[in-house]
C-alpha cells in the first residue's frame, strides 16, 4: 500500500475530478473540463482545471499577449528575423527603453516607442491580472491576502517603470525589456547610483528576501517532519493543537528558545514576503530622485565603516590635471 | 510512449538542462587573493588554468647579442634615416634586425625596403614602421605613468605579426538588421564580444579609446541639486568599457577599484591610476598615429568604413595585467626611448 512519504511522495490521487464548492456569485461559469497530469502529480494535484477565465482574466491575457508580441517581435526583428538567431541570442536580446533625449515626449516607434506600447499592455495586464485575483478570492469568501500579496510586487515593478521614471522625468531610466539586458541594467543601476548596497531600503528588501528563505525553508521542514502526527493538517492544528503542533512548538524552543505559533507563522511568511518588494520599491524610488550616491550618503549619515588604509595614497589623476573630477 | 518516458524519468532532460545552462560558464576553481582590509572583497580573483594558458601562449624572443660601437652614426652612413639617424651604426642594424624578427620575420627586410635601395620610400610599410618607431619612443619617453620602466618594444603589441592580432575598425556593430518600424537596439543587446559577451552596449572603443566621451557617470554628491544628472544608460556604456579592460587584462573589477564606491579614490588600488593613464594613452595613440595612417595604409588593411587598424587594451595585454607578463624587453632596446 503506497502511503506518504515525508520529503518526496510517490502517491497521486486519481478519482472523479473535484469541482470545488458551489458558487452562486460567478458572473461566468467555470469551464467544467478537468483532466490529470501524472508530472503535474508529482509536485502538486495531479488534477487540471476546472479554469475560470473570465472578463479580467481574458482581458489580462489579450494584454500580455499584445505586450509579449511586442517584445518578442522586436527581439526577431533585431536579429533580422532569423528563428536560429532568435533562439541562439534570445537571452540577450532586450526592448530597449527610449534614450534620455527624449525625456517623458512620446519616441518614434524605433526608439523606443515600441517600449512604452509593450509596457503599457503589460502593466494593464499585470492589473487585470490583479483584479481578477481579488475579485476570485472575494468570490469564493475568501480573503485578499495573495491579491495584496500579489499588489506588493506590482509596486515595485510600476516605481522601477513607471512612478521613479516620471519623478525624474524621463523614460530613459527604466528598466528594458530583456533577459540579461535587465540584469545588465540593474548593475548599472547601482554603480551609477553609488552602490545600492549602501540604500538602508536595499538592505531592508534584502533582509526579507532572505528572512523569506529562511522562514519558508524552516516552516516547510517543520510541517514535513510532524506530518506523520499529521502536522500537515495545519488549519485543523491552529484551533485544535494536536500532538503534532505541540512536538513541532516544543522542538523550537528546545532549540532556539522561542516558536512560531501554527497561526502566525503565515503571517511571519507572509509579512516578510510582502516587505521584500514593497522596501525595495522604496528604496529604488528614492534613488536619483532624493539620492544620487548612496555611498556618500552613507558618509554622510555615518553608515559607511572606515577602514585602515592598505594600498598607498593614491589620488584621483583627474584633478592634478585641472580636469573636471 | 508515455510509459516509456516515465521508465527513463526526467534525468535526461534534467542533464540536457544543466549543459545548456552551465555550458558558457568557466571552469572553476579560480584563486582570490586578499588585497585590501580583510573582509572588504578587496580580491584578486584569478582562474589560474586560464592564466597558465594566457602565459604559455606568448613566447618571449631572446635578446640579440650586443654589438661593438662602430663609431659612426647611421645618418651618417645612410641616406634618409628619419628617425633613428643619430644612432651608432651597429646598434642601428642590430635594432632593424630585431625588428625583423618582431614583426617580420618570415618576409624579412623586403617588407619595408624596397630590394636594395634601403633609402629608397615608397613601400607603404617603411612609412608606417617609422611612425610606429616614433610612436613606441614617445611610449617609452612619455606614458611612463601606464608603461613604467618596462615599456613597450615592437613586439609588445605584435608578436611576430604584421598587424598585432588584436585590433580594433570602427564598423557598424550590426545590432541592427530588420528595417522599417522596428525597434532599435541602442548599440546593445547583443552577446558583445567587446564586452564580456554581456549585453551591454557593443563598441566600447569609438566613444571612449578615439573619442573623448566622459567615462565618469557620478556626481560625486550625496544628494541631487537639480542639475541634469548622467543617466543609468551612459552608466551601461562605461559599464562596457570597463568589461573590456577587465576582459583584457584578466581580472576583476577591485583589481582597481575599491569594492565600496566604484567612483570614489579613496582606498583605490594604485592599479587604478594605471589603468586611468592606460585609457589616455590609448586614446592619444589613437588620434595621433594610428588613425592618420589611414592616409598611408593600403585598402586591405582598412576597416569597413575606411578607417586604420587602431588599439584598445587588448592589443597589448592579451589577458594579462601586464603585457607579455611583465618581460622587459625595452632594456636591451635604449634607442626605442625617445627624448621627453
Amino acid at each position: 500500500m503506497p502511503e506518504y512519504q515525508n520529503v518526496f511522495t510517490r502517491v497521486q490521487i486519481r478519482g472523479p475530478a473535484e469541482m470545488g464548492v458551489p458558487l452562486d456569485n460567478h458572473i461566468w461559469p467555470r469551464q467544467e473540463q478537468t483532466f490529470f497530469s501524472y508530472w503535474l502529480g508529482k509536485i502538486g494535484d495531479a488534477q487540471v482545471g476546472p479554469f475560470y477565465l473570465g472578463t479580467t482574466g481574458l482581458l489580462s491575457l489579450i494584454c500580455g499577449f499584445v505586450a509579449i508580441e511586442v517584445i518578442g517581435l522586436n527581439m526577431w526583428a533585431s536579429v533580422n528575423w532569423s528563428p536560429v538567431e532568435f533562439v541562439r541570442q534570445l537571452p540577450w536580446l532586450a526592448l530597449e527603453p527610449p534614450s534620455p533625449e527624449y525625456g517623458l515626449r512620446i519616441p518614434p516607434l524605433r526608439e523606443g516607442g515600441w517600449w512604452l506600447i509593450a509596457g503599457f499592455f503589460l502593466t494593464a495586464s499585470i492589473l487585470l491580472w490583479w483584479l481578477r485575483m481579488y475579485r476570485r478570492a472575494k468570490a469564493l469568501g475568501m480573503g485578499t491576502h495573495v491579491a495584496w500579496a500579489f499588489a506588493s510586487a506590482i509596486w515595485l515593478y510600476l516605481v522601477l517603470g513607471l512612478i521613479r521614471p516620471v519623478m525624474l522625468g524621463s523614460w530613459s531610466e527604466a528598466v528594458p525589456f530583456g533577459i540579461f539586458p535587465h540584469l545588465d541594467w540593474t548593475a548599472a543601476f547601482s554603480i551609477r547610483y553609488g552602490n545600492l548596497y549602501y540604500n538602508p531600503f536595499h538592505m531592508l528588501s534584502i533582509v526579507f528576501l532572505y528572512g523569506s528563505v529562511l522562514l519558508f525553508a524552516m516552516h516547510g521542514a517543520t510541517i514535513l517532519a510532524v506530518s506523520r502526527y499529521g502536522g500537515d493538517r495545519e488549519v485543523e492544528q491552529i484551533v485544535d493543537r494536536g500532538t503534532a503542533s505541540e512536538r513541532a512548538a516544543l522542538f523550537w524552543r528546545w532549540t532556539m528558545g522561542f516558536n512560531a505559533s501554527m497561526e502566525s507563522i503565515h503571517r511571519w511568511a507572509w509579512w516578510f514576503a510582502v516587505l521584500c518588494p514593497l522596501t525595495g520599491g522604496i528604496g529604488i524610488l528614492l534613488t536619483g530622485t532624493v539620492v544620487d550616491n548612496w555611498f556618500l550618503w552613507g558618509v554622510k549619515h555615518g553608515l559607511v565603516p572606515e577602514y585602515p588604509q592598505v594600498f598607498p595614497a593614491i589620488e584621483d589623476p583627474a584633478m592634478s590635471l585641472g580636469d573636471s573630477p | 510512449m508515455i510509459e516509456q518516458f516515465r521508465a527513463i524519468g526526467p534525468g535526461p532532460v534534467l542533464c540536457v538542462l544543466l549543459v545548456l545552462f552551465l555550458g558558457g560558464c568557466e571552469r572553476p576553481p579560480p584563486d582570490a587573493t586578499q588585497q585590501g582590509f580583510r573582509g572588504t572583497g578587496m580580491l584578486e580573483v584569478i582562474n589560474p588554468r586560464l592564466l597558465e594558458e594566457k602565459i604559455a601562449a606568448i613566447s618571449i624572443p631572446d635578446p640579440l647579442p650586443p654589438v661593438q660601437a662602430s663609431g659612426a652614426t647611421a645618418g651618417e652612413i645612410y641616406e634618409n634615416v628619419q628617425v633613428l639617424g643619430d644612432m651608432d651604426l651597429a646598434e642601428f642594424t642590430r635594432f632593424m634586425a630585431a625588428m625583423t624578427a618582431w614583426i617580420a620575420p618570415e618576409e624579412g627586410c623586403a617588407y619595408c625596403h624596397a630590394g636594395t635601395d634601403f633609402a629608397a620610400e615608397g613601400v607603404y610599410t617603411k612609412t608606417v614602421s617609422r611612425r610606429m618607431i616614433e610612436m613606441t619612443r614617445h611610449i617609452n619617453a612619455g606614458w611612463t605613468d601606464h608603461v613604467g620602466t618596462t615599456g613597450v618594444t615592437c613586439y609588445t603589441c605584435h608578436q611576430g605579426q604584421i598587424v598585432p592580432a588584436e585590433m580594433w575598425w570602427t564598423q557598424d556593430p550590426g545590432l541592427r538588421t530588420a528595417r522599417g518600424l522596428t525597434a532599435g537596439t541602442a548599440g546593445q543587446n547583443r552577446p558583445a564580444a567587446n564586452a564580456g559577451l554581456s549585453s551591454l552596449p557593443a563598441d566600447p572603443f569609438g566613444p571612449y579609446l578615439l573619442g573623448n566621451t566622459d567615462i565618469r557617470v557620478h556626481t560625486m554628491q550625496a544628494l541631487p541639486d537639480g542639475t541634469p544628472l548622467p543617466a543609468t544608460k551612459q552608466t551601461e556604456e562605461t559599464y562596457s568599457l570597463m568589461m573590456h579592460i577587465s576582459e583584457a587584462l584578466g581580472v576583476n573589477c577591485t583589481y582597481c577599484h575599491n569594492s565600496q564606491h566604484f567612483a570614489g579614490w579613496e582606498g583605490n588600488s594604485p592599479n587604478r591610476v594605471t589603468a586611468w593613464h592606460g585609457i589616455r594613452m590609448t586614446r592619444e595613440l589613437n588620434n595621433d598615429y594610428l588613425e592618420p595612417l589611414a592616409q598611408t595604409l593600403p585598402e586591405e588593411r582598412l576597416g569597413p568604413s575606411g578607417d586604420a587598424p587602431k588599439i584598445n587594451c587588448t592589443t597589448c595585454h592579451r589577458g594579462l595585467n601586464k603585457p607579455l607578463n611583465g618581460a622587459n624587453m625595452l632594456q636591451f632596446h635604449p634607442e626605442l626611448i625617445g627624448a621627453n
